[in-house]
């Protein structure tokens, strides 16, 4: 591989998260650097999940602070977020259920739309007042991302109705939708066959390489994350136990000890 | 195979994004529409009209502004019939206090004035969910049903509360039959029905939709709550308002606020539950469904009643709907929550396959 990674686009720091009694996160601190793969691992409960919730403003940190291009933050504001270029998917599917899959990668867009509720409730074939023709240019968009995820025979499919595996694709192609600077992918493939992960890391890989798009990712399989990462963070009990490159990750006491009956 | 889509292959997104996508409905949109503005006028009488057209079409609209906060926001609303009242006194208002207030604007004053209410009592949506939401938009109801029939300003101080209003024209054409009123009532539904259409295809429509059905995921891709629920709030209860000022001034004429009371917030309720949550064509549905069945038990029950020998009394009658109507909704809430629309639609589904099973 060629890719060249920038300066640190996303740092984390001193993050401390609580709620009520129970310490998700302890004084969390590592970076993200422009064009890499970051992989967060961790055994169950180890405050992953939460962790991308912080950078997200879905959860507010009580202290420590984010810095993401230059601009610190104590606390996120999720439309911010988006609005900066951070896109997210979800460990539990969090797509539209009522919706096709085309609507649900259309909200990715959502944020790019100018036509106001007046001009969307005028819209027309006839391209007065500008709706429709911004419409058709984020289905174009769209069909671009259904084409690179190889779902275009669902295009049109309620997402319930799809397999788990395609659900998790269409998670993908809404946080895609989004153009985003940084992709963060919670348990991506999770549940999956050996097939469907195969299918999923390439994608990953081939948003990585072809649009520069930074990954941080939550993932479980140890195969994937060593294989895919360029560094990799690891999280225990709320605590970071270790950083570094796969292979010093690997070789790291502590992390041997974590994970000691329970990776499979 | 009549029905369906072969030989349609859309080559464009505009192709791909018409509001109706198969050639067959847009015929059939097209023949709905030919019939309601030239067949029905020929046929229908007087009856018809008063009875049931009317009050049909004024409900569906009202239905669509329901279902566009219930069904496409999933914000519950108890508060309809007021957002209804609101729209019909306030249009009030502005036809007797403003000089040569034209009949529309009248009608639109009453929306805007709905949506200003509907957005205030919308405020509690932003902190709250589903049964508490619901208690929230009953004090408007609440509310409202006090103020107008308390607050002398909004009656004009008539002694009674009741208020009227006549000789209604549109640039000189006088709305007065019911034939007038039918096809008065009817623009307003196609308009209306159309931009409804229009919003819930559009981008607003999938912020709707998506804070309904994951509001997290909503929020993490850029979408604002506030701005959803509020602009649901404001747009339903515009529609729902020019519902009841249309219900005031061209199907009762004469109204007291008794005319939108609880019960009126909960046949809109029904309307959309039975019709269909989360769809244009199911508020049809739902409205044409209460406002028939009605009519059709009291001319059924009796009937039934004198072939195994029992007189059945009015009373008996209107029980029975009553309770015909509480079976439906638990039926329709447990086997098909997407209502007559979804039935309508997997008829379709089945009609494309056509005469294969599958
Ligand atoms: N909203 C919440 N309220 C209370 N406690 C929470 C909440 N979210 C997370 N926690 C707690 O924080 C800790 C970390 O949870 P988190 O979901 O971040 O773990 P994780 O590393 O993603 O685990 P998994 O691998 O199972 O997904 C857990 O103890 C969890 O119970
Ligand atoms: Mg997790």
């Amino acid at each position: 591989m060629s890719k060249k990674i920038g300066d640190v686009i996303l740092d984390v720091q001193n993050i401390s998260l609580r709620f009520g009694g129970v310490k998700a996160l302890t004084d969390i601190s590592f970076n993200v650097r422009e064009r890499e793969i970051r992989s967060i691992i961790g055994p169950n409960g180890a405050g992953k999940s939460s962790m991308l919730n912080c950078i997200n403003g879905v959860y507010q940190p009580q202290e420590g602070s984010i810095v993401f291009r230059g601009q610190t933050f104590s606390q996120m504001n999720s439309r911010q977020v988006a609005e900066m270029g951070i896109a997210r998917t979800f460990q539990n599917l969090a797509l539209f259920k009522g919706m096709s899959v085309v609507d649900n990668i259309m909200t990715g867009r959502n944020l790019r739309i100018k036509s106001n509720l007046f001009m969307q409730a005028i819209r027309n074939p006839f391209g007065i007042g500008g709706a429709q023709r911004e419409e058709e240019q984020h289905r174009e968009f769209v069909e671009h991302i259904i084409d690179f995820l190889e779902i275009q025979a669902y295009r049109k499919t309620p997402v319930g109705q799809l397999s788990y595996g395609l659900q998790k694709r269409v998670d993908l192609g809404r946080a895609l939708a989004m153009e985003p600077k940084v992709l963060l992918l919670d348990e991506p493939m999770a549940g999956m066959n050996l097939e469907e992960k195969q299918d999923m890391s390439r994608f990953i890989l081939d948003v990585n390489d072809e649009f520069g798009t930074t990954v941080v990712l939550i993932e479980h399989d140890m195969g994937v994350v060593m294989d895919i990462s360029d560094r990799v963070v690891v999280l225990d009990y709320g605590r970071k136990i270790g950083d570094g490159t796969p292979e010093e990750v690997r070789s790291n006491d502590e992390v041997i000890r974590a994970y000691l009956g329970t990776t499979n | 195979m009549i029905y369906q889509e072969n030989g349609q292959l859309k080559i464009s997104y505009r192709a791909d994004q018409q509001i109706f996508p198969i050639l067959q409905d847009r015929w059939a949109v097209l023949a709905i529409l030919a019939l309601a503005f030239a067949g029905i006028p020929m046929l229908a009488d007087e009856y018809l009209f008063r009875a049931i057209l009317i009050p049909f079409l004024i409900l569906s609209l009202a239905a669509i502004g329901v279902n566009i906060l219930v069904g496409y926001c999933g914000q519950i609303s108890m508060g309809s019939g007021a957002f209804m009242a609101v729209g019909a006194y306030m249009a009030y208002n502005a036809y007797v206090r403003i000089d040569a207030m034209p009949l529309i604007g009248a009608l639109l004053v009453g929306g805007a004035s709905a949506t200003l209410v509907g957005m205030f009592f919308g405020i509690p949506s932003l902190r709250v969910k589903g049964l508490y939401l619901a208690v929230a938009t009953l004090a408007a109801q609440f509310f409202c049903d006090w103020a107008f029939l308390r607050i002398g300003w909004f009656t004009n101080n008539s002694s009674s509360g009741s208020v009227s209003v006549s000789n209604l024209d549109v640039l000189g054409w006088t709305v007065s039959s019911p034939l007038e009123k039918y096809l008065f009532c009817l623009s307003f539904v196609v308009v209306f029905a159309l931009i409804a259409k229009n919003l819930v295809r559009s981008a607003i429509g999938r912020e709707w939709m998506a804070i309904r059905d994951m509001d997290v995921a909503a929020t993490v891709i850029g979408i604002r709550p506030m701005y959803a629920k509020l602009s649901a709030f404001a747009v339903s209860s515009f529609i729902v308002g020019v519902a009841g000022a249309l219900w005031g001034f061209v199907h009762l004429g004469a109204w007291e606020p008794s005319a939108f009371s609880i019960d009126r917030s909960f046949q809109l309720l029904f309307m959309v539950i039975i019709g269909g949550m989360g769809s244009i064509m199911g508020s049809f549905f739902g409205a044409a469904f209460i406002v028939v069945l009605p009519i059709v038990l009291s001319q059924l029950v009796p009937a039934l009643g004198a072939l195994v020998g029992l007189s059945i009394s009015t009373a008996a009658v209107s029980h029975i709907e009553a309770m015909v109507f509480g079976a439906l909704i638990v039926w329709f809430l447990i086997v098909e929550p997407h209502g007559l629309a979804k039935l309508w639609s997997t008829g379709k589904q089945k009609l494309r396959v056509w005469p294969f099973p599958h």
